[in-house]
């Protein structure tokens, strides 16, 4: 598997892998709305999907995944990246500090929100959808009623009727085609079996095609074809006609 | 009996007053007063006043059913005294076992919004994506425009809801957060601490 065309169908991208990285590079595609997790999913998935465990693209998902997100996380606090940096430590102590102190107030905060819960649970009221504004009614020009009766002639037509030809198809016996080669065999000792059943529906020329395949099968006939879907040639089979005249005979005696 | 009776009836206020019970029954969210004005074809002033009236009438110890002034506008609730019959019969699907991560997530909203998802992350030091979909599911708080900066991060505040469930009439009802004072110094020092000995 390679990890670059991995497909990707996030909210903030659709594409390949690669061309995601590409644009993220190029500063073209915010990651900060990338969804990472969404890329990791879609590696686990594809992974999954196969067997074997493929070790050289899960490295390389990994290098790829990690930067992916060290830049995401970066771009996610960018003055503070460059602030605590250069900071001295005495300074830096102090930013923490105020953070502190102000997460420490927004816990406060929630403490007191969570009291606010307790006391005022014992409110009840009514909870519901915002009421609907009244709707603007839209309303139609002057009407003709010849028109709608016209527009309801127009839907009122008997539907066409649909062919139902193909459901019963008609095959002719094969036995027809035996005969017919039989007798063309006679006349001449080879013939073309595309010639023969150009004329006919394709059905036909399938059967055609089977009656073929049964002559061939007790012996009377050779077929030829140099190459697929050249013309295919019969010929009768051994180079005595008396024998094939007394085969035929035989046959016949046989069939009659 | 007939007494009571003349003097409510002898209220200038009282049709309006009956005219805004009406309204407030029947909605299902707090009402303004300018919304009451104008269904009620009145104007404000009266309307005002007329709502000092009922706000007498539906007040609590009084009535099961209590007019109060909350997210900016004037709705019924239920007496307090009736809260264990109403907790027996109603859910409270907004407030429920709400985490901590959701409260400290909504009281940063609450004091800080509209702001964005990093900006909760910044204050709390871990990812608020959860809680704040939480919250927004809960309906206590709704998205409010975009961060002007690159990216646009989608900024949130608190809803009338939030103010309704937490029973406040608006959001400066909130109390000031004073600095934490021991507290914070005390962590400040011992930052100091550290800090000297690392230049050290």
């Amino acid at each position: 598997m390679i990890v670059r065309e991995l497909e990707l169908d996030l909210d903030a991208f659709e594409g390949p892998f690669d061309l995601l990285l590409t644009l993220v590079l190029k500063d073209e595609l915010d990651l900060r709305e990338v969804d990472v997790a969404g890329i990791v999913l879609a590696f686990i998935e594809r992974l999954a999907a196969r067997d074997e465990l493929d070790l050289e693209s899960c490295g390389e998902f990994l290098v790829l995944i990690s930067a992916l997100l060290e830049l995401k996380a970066r771009g996610l606090f960018p003055e503070e990246a460059a602030e605590l940096a250069e900071l001295e430590p005495e300074a830096a102590a102090e930013e923490l500090a105020r953070r502190l102190a102000e997460y420490r107030r927004m816990k406060n905060a929630a403490a007191w929100l969570r009291e606010r819960l307790e006391t005022e649970g014992a409110r009840f009221f009514r909870l519901g959808p915002a009421p609907l504004a009244p709707k603007v009614e839209t309303p139609l020009g002057p009407q003709e009623p010849e028109r709608l009766a016209q527009v309801i002639r127009m839907l009122a037509v008997e539907p066409p009727q649909v062919s139902l030809a193909h459901m019963a198809l008609r095959f002719p016996p094969v036995t027809q085609f035996l005969e017919r080669f039989r007798s063309v065999l006679r006349r001449r000792s080879r013939f073309d079996f595309d010639q023969e059943v150009r004329e006919l529906p394709r059905i036909e020329q399938a059967v055609a095609f089977l009656a073929l395949l049964e002559l061939r099968r007790s012996g009377e006939i050779t077929i030829e074809q140099p190459a697929p879907f050249a013309p295919i040639r019969i010929a009768r089979a051994g180079k005595d006609n008396r024998d094939e005249d007394e085969r035929t005979t035989a046959w016949t005696l046989r069939s009659a | 009996m007939d007494a009571p009776l003349r003097l409510i009836a002898s209220n200038p206020l009282d049709q309006l007053a009956r005219t805004l019970e009406a309204l407030l029954v029947v909605a299902s969210s707090p009402l303004s007063v300018q919304e009451l004005a104008d269904a009620a074809d009145d104007d404000s002033e009266r309307v005002e006043a007329a709502l000092g009236l009922v706000r007498e009438r539906y007040a609590e110890g009084r009535s099961g059913i209590v007019l109060e002034h909350v997210a900016g506008g004037w709705a019924f609730r239920s007496a307090r005294e009736a809260a264990q019959a109403c907790a027996r019969l109603f859910e409270k699907p907004a407030q429920r076992n709400l985490s901590q991560a959701a409260l400290e997530t909504l009281a940063i909203v609450a004091y800080l919004g509209p702001c964005s998802r990093p900006d909760v992350a910044r204050i709390r030091g871990v990812s608020a994506d959860s809680a704040v979909a939480n919250l927004v599911e809960r309906g206590l708080i709704a998205e409010s425009g975009r961060d002007d900066a690159a990216g646009g991060a989608i900024r949130y505040r608190t809803t009338p809801l939030f103010e309704r469930v937490f029973g406040l009439e608006s959001l400066s009802q909130l109390p000031r957060l004073d600095d934490v004072g021991a507290d914070a110094e005390q962590i400040r020092e011992r930052l100091h601490e550290v800090a000297e000995k690392r230049t050290a």
